[in-house]
């Protein structure tokens, strides 16, 4: 059985967060660039060169693309033939956090409680997700979500007989409601089926695919190109003032449900959408 | 979007305000605050207590921004606008009370265009996102008020060429409806 270090998941958590609030992924950065030459509205051009001229200052200061640097979200694959030593798994990866934040100079934005709302001063506790795999290697993804945007996120439980215009509807009708807020162009994470909670995990996880890419299933693939045209012809544009460059992607990402039920969630991700990504 | 570049410098002029238009690209130099979420509550409820302000904001600028700590050598770290729409509560008694211009993203109340109609303000949307550029837009920050709320405190920001876009001007135009 292979042997991971806990200090070792402690020092990629680290480097991951630093590196996802500092480097927008080039597929994105790709994107926007893209759309500025598309883009119409002379204002939403300027916004698009805007966004990438940031980009480039904060890759090469290695400073915050975003002052809201999130509440850190972390993915965890780990194969089953693995055993971690040298402590707890999800202790190893909040040190990490806490050192990334304070040596990224990264905003520290978790409060204790949602109620009494004391700050924790170290970004820390991060919301972990874990999926067990086959093999012996351990992936993690680092994908901290600011609050612009996950605040114009919405979960909603279908009736199966509103089918795929009722996800459409409620698809279209977050994205409206969302506005400027979410700091657009955004992409859209939607997760359907499962149960409640699943549908939300899955709409998170389609944040992280390559924008562009298509889903692998066909009839989800045209359901994606069909939204993201019908949100691109909402008028939201960039920044929210005005032009077609409201979304970068809409990704869908779909699991077996209940006969009786149709979750439908659906993730917001602001211009940035950031995540990095490493591996043990 | 109007092609004109528009330079303003602080304390901004009433005359050149009411001139200001909806869309107008705007570049502001000189004196604003800080302040979000946190901040608003507490000066709400000084003014409700008739207490003194903590520090003069008549005719100020104040920015919706919680910045990134600040590297060495660097007068503050990645600042860019936080949702206005959740100081929205606050924000009419705070333009009652002297304010006139606010610097976020996003939506906001009728109250708050009602407010900014009858003082004679202007809200105006910085980029969201932006933090890194606009940080270099910044010169001096220090802390005036409410240290005890780390990034929520209020920090009196030298700025230069602050780009921000007219998104309610002072006849309650808005950029977003």
């Amino acid at each position: 059985m292979r042997i991971v270090n806990s200090s070792d998941i402690t020092e990629l958590v680290e480097k991951l967060c630093i590196e996802a609030n500092c480097v927008i992924t080039e597929d994105i950065k790709g994107c926007l660039g893209d759309c500025m030459k598309r883009e119409s509205s002379p204002l939403g051009r300027e916004i698009l060169g805007t966004l990438v001229e940031n980009a480039e200052i904060a890759a090469e200061e290695m400073s915050p693309i975003c002052q809201d640097t999130g509440m850190t979200v972390v993915f965890v694959t780990m194969g089953q033939d693995l055993k971690i030593d040298g402590g707890f798994i999800e202790d190893a990866i909040n040190e990490g956090v806490r050192r990334g934040y304070e040596r990224g100079y990264l905003r520290k934005s978790v409060v204790n409680d949602p109620l009494e709302r004391i700050n924790t001063k170290d970004n820390t506790p991060a919301v972990v997700h874990y999926e067990i795999v086959p093999g012996d290697v351990l992936h993690i993804t680092v994908a901290p979500k600011g609050f612009g945007s996950e605040n114009m996120s919405q979960l909603k439980m279908l009736k199966p007989s509103q089918g795929i215009q009722g996800v459409k509807d409620f698809i279209l009708k977050t994205v409206k409601e969302a506005g400027p807020n979410p700091c657009p162009p955004i992409i859209v994470g939607v997760g359907i089926g499962g149960t409640m909670e699943k549908s939300a995990i899955l709409s998170k996880k389609a944040l992280l695919r390559q924008v562009g890419t298509p889903s692998d299933k066909p009839h989800l693939a045209a359901l994606e190109a069909e939204l993201l045209e019908a949100v691109n012809s909402m008028g939201i544009g960039p920044a929210g003032l005005g032009g077609e460059t409201t979304a970068l992607g809409v990704h869908i990402i779909s699991y077996p449900t209940h006969i009786a039920g149709l979750p439908v969630s659906v993730n917001i991700g602001c211009h940035a959408t950031r995540h990095a990504e490493g591996s043990l | 979007m109007n092609e004109k570049r528009i330079e303003l410098s602080t304390p901004l002029d009433s005359e050149i305000v009411k001139s200001l238009k909806t869309g107008d690209m705007v570049y502001i130099s000189g004196t604003i605050y800080t302040a979000r979420d946190a901040a608003h509550k507490k000066l709400c409820e000084l003014i409700d207590a008739g207490e003194p302000m903590p520090f003069d904001f008549r005719g100020a600028v104040v920015f919706y921004a919680g910045p990134c700590p600040a590297k060495p050598g660097r007068p503050i770290g990645s600042v860019g606008p936080t949702t206005s729409g959740r100081m929205d509560l606050y924000s009419p008694k705070l333009i009652e009370n002297g304010l006139r211009f606010m610097i976020g993203k996003g939506l906001r109340g009728e109250e708050v265009t009602k407010a900014i109609i009858e003082y004679n303000g202007v809200y105006f949307a910085a980029i969201g996102g932006a933090a890194a550029l606009m940080a270099r837009r910044v010169i001096s920050s220090e802390i005036v008020a409410f240290e005890e709320l780390g990034t929520e405190a209020v920090r009196r920001l030298v700025v230069k060429d602050m780009p921000v876009i007219v998104a309610i001007d002072s006849k309650g135009n808005d950029i977003y409806k």
